[in-house]
């Protein structure tokens, strides 16, 4: 049973419309999987009953020769999803307990395509954190290790669950969100392809809010065709969502094969960055030469407000959070502390239900909104977010997609930068402009770090033009060749 | 620009978050390190440029101004800490 698991995506689903096996057995081999790794920490609620029942329902269709794109293919949803019936609580003891009676509009396509549901994923509370350390249900833990080091790694985050689930061969696939690099940090750190799509690709309606002019959903997964695949059924128009995209969208997993001869690929030199492992930038340059060898052209350009991002985005960030974060208040969903008095009611509620990262970026958001301070900060850094945009511009004259690394380290120890925010915070130092300016950016596995541990790169792209960021990454993939995996230490 | 225990304390009000006393210099220096940080966009002149107002350009769509959803109180209220009647309770504001 353990066998199917390691297969990819597409190859269980392709095993599945060739009836080499059912989605039960499929199903049955994921929830025992995931039952023997809740060392691990990666599943906050773990749904057999509903996963059994949607893998039969999928073999009934699949027998009669029917079904969608991810007919029986077990998944796992980050916490940050409104599942219906099923508790969402996006990391955060503010929202224990929370069923929701919707579903985000994400999730109901992949029901409507077929996909089976697992569980629930360990997430950052309230996607806030690049380590899954912030979790009200304690970290995740990587399923990698450094050789045989028993030190308990990050999977990275907010995504950390869904990270670990995907790699420990645990789901075939999982729904991630991206903020700031939420998606494809944790992806790097974990031997995994994850892509942010272009804001407004995925609907955002039934996603908990955390900064909403930077969120946006998308896959992770085990390989790059598995990653166009699920984002597929991802992606879609949505009137619920003021900002969705009213686009048709392509097939991505088509745009895998596609060569990237007379491709024009950009390297930024403002992303050679002091203090970063050289080994970070001998594995960017392999990419460089991967890209070059398969037929595209290396250009440089530049992006010169790199530097300015994450300082604008540790405004901008959380200014909207503390707006979003305002409806935790004790009294329509979730945590509730006994007052007789209203206000001390909500203070206490939001200090017992918000964790302490939570608390320290409301507060930030809600200086820089404050009077006297919003120009200062909130403006500038908006103006700041139009020069970032326009340098892509500018650099996307001169090329068709952007190579970076994904993350400035391979995964660190739990407890390592736990107390040292703005380290943290420089963990999305390759992705988060990417957000800044609206635009799609995939991390594909591309080698592994002296300790043995994956590292990734980063290719952006223009805006809505995904397709081309499958093409040079399935290129990447290919030459990488990137077969590592975790040795298998959890057990149940 | 800086905060000290008063702004702290000023900012958690605004934002209805208790913070308990022995908390409020530590949270200034917390936020004095990120505050100190995110000061380097001062070293940019913005003074020509227009502040980001849609990520993508686009004009948000617009519909019928009609009732298309409701009727559904029971489910509004479902996952409240205390009800009443479809209502949600809270202490008393008014004597």
């Amino acid at each position: 049973m353990r066998e199917l698991l390691k297969l990819s995506l597409s190859e269980a689903r392709d095993g599945l419309r060739a009836k080499s096996f059912s989605s039960a057995e499929l199903t049955a081999a994921s929830v025992k999987a995931i039952e023997s790794a809740r060392e691990l920490n990666a599943f906050v609620v773990e749904t057999p009953e509903i996963a059994g029942q949607m893998a039969a329902a999928s073999d009934a269709k699949l027998a009669k020769g029917e079904g969608g794109a991810l007919e029986g293919i077990p998944l796992g949803i980050k916490d940050l999803f409104c599942t219906k019936g099923v508790q969402t609580t996006a990391g955060s003891k503010i929202l224990k307990g929370f069923k929701p009676v919707y579903e985000s509009t994400i999730t109901s396509q992949l029901w409507a395509a077929g996909a089976v549901m697992t569980g629930k994923l360990n997430m950052d509370e309230f996607a806030m954190g690049s380590s899954n350390e912030t979790s009200h249900f304690g970290p995740v833990v990587n399923p990698w290790r450094r050789g045989n080091d028993a030190t308990k790694l990050v999977p990275g985050g907010s995504s950390g669950g869904s990270a670990a689930a995907v790699a420990a061969d645990l789901v075939f696939g999982a729904t991630a969100t991206d903020t700031g690099g939420s998606i494809r940090q944790p992806a790097s750190v974990t031997g995994l392809v994850g892509i942010k799509p272009t804001y407004g690709r995925c609907s955002r309606w039934g996603v908990v809010a955390f900064a909403s002019s930077l969120d946006q959903a998308g896959p992770m997964t085990r390989t790059v065709k598995d990653c166009a695949i699920l984002l597929r059924e991802m992606c879609g128009f949505d009137p619920k969502d003021s900002t969705s995209v009213d686009m048709a969208v392509p097939d991505f997993e088509a745009s895998c094969t596609r060569s990237v001869k007379g491709l024009r690929i950009g390297v930024p030199k403002e992303y050679r960055i002091d203090g970063v492992p050289a080994e970070i930038d001998a594995l960017w340059e392999q990419g460089i030469a991967w890209l070059k060898d398969a037929g595209a052209e290396i250009v440089e350009v530049s992006l010169p407000h790199t530097k300015y991002a994450l300082p604008a985005y540790y405004i901008v960030a959380p200014a909207e959070a503390s707006s979003n974060l305002a409806r935790y208040d004790g009294v329509r969903y979730g945590l509730r502390a006994n007052s007789d008095d209203l206000t001390e009611m909500y203070e206490t509620t939001r200090a017992e239900g918000f964790g302490r990262e939570v608390q320290r970026r409301i507060l930030i958001g809600t200086y820089v909104l404050s009077a006297g301070y919003y120009d200062a900060y909130y403006i500038k850094a908006q103006k700041v977010r139009t020069l970032i945009a326009d340098d892509f511009t500018r650099a996307y004259e001169k090329c068709d997609a952007i190579l970076t690394p994904a993350s400035p380290s391979p995964a660190f120890g739990i407890g390592e930068k736990a107390n040292d925010p703005i380290s943290m915070y420089l963990n999305d130092v390759y992705t988060v402009t990417v957000n800044l300016a609206g635009l799609p950016g995939i991390a594909v596995p591309a080698g592994l770090s002296k300790d043995g541990l994956p590292l990734g790169l980063q290719l952006i792209g223009r805006a809505f033009d995904e397709e081309t960021l499958f093409a040079a990454g399935a290129a990447l993939e290919r030459a990488a060749g990137f077969v590592a995996k975790p040795t298998k230490w959890w057990t149940s | 620009m800086s905060v000290d225990e008063k702004t702290v304390r000023r900012v958690a009000r605004l934002a209805r978050l208790a913070i308990p006393e022995e908390r409020l210099a530590p949270m200034a220096g917390e936020l004095n390190a990120i505050l100190a940080w995110v000061e380097q966009l001062q070293e940019l002149d913005t003074s020509a440029v227009e502040p980001m107002t849609s990520v993508r350009p686009m004009r948000l769509a617009r519909r019928k101004d009609v009732v298309t959803d409701g009727g559904y109180a029971a489910d509004i209220v479902a996952n409240a800490p205390r009800t009443e009647d479809n209502f949600f309770v809270v202490p008393k504001v008014v004597e």
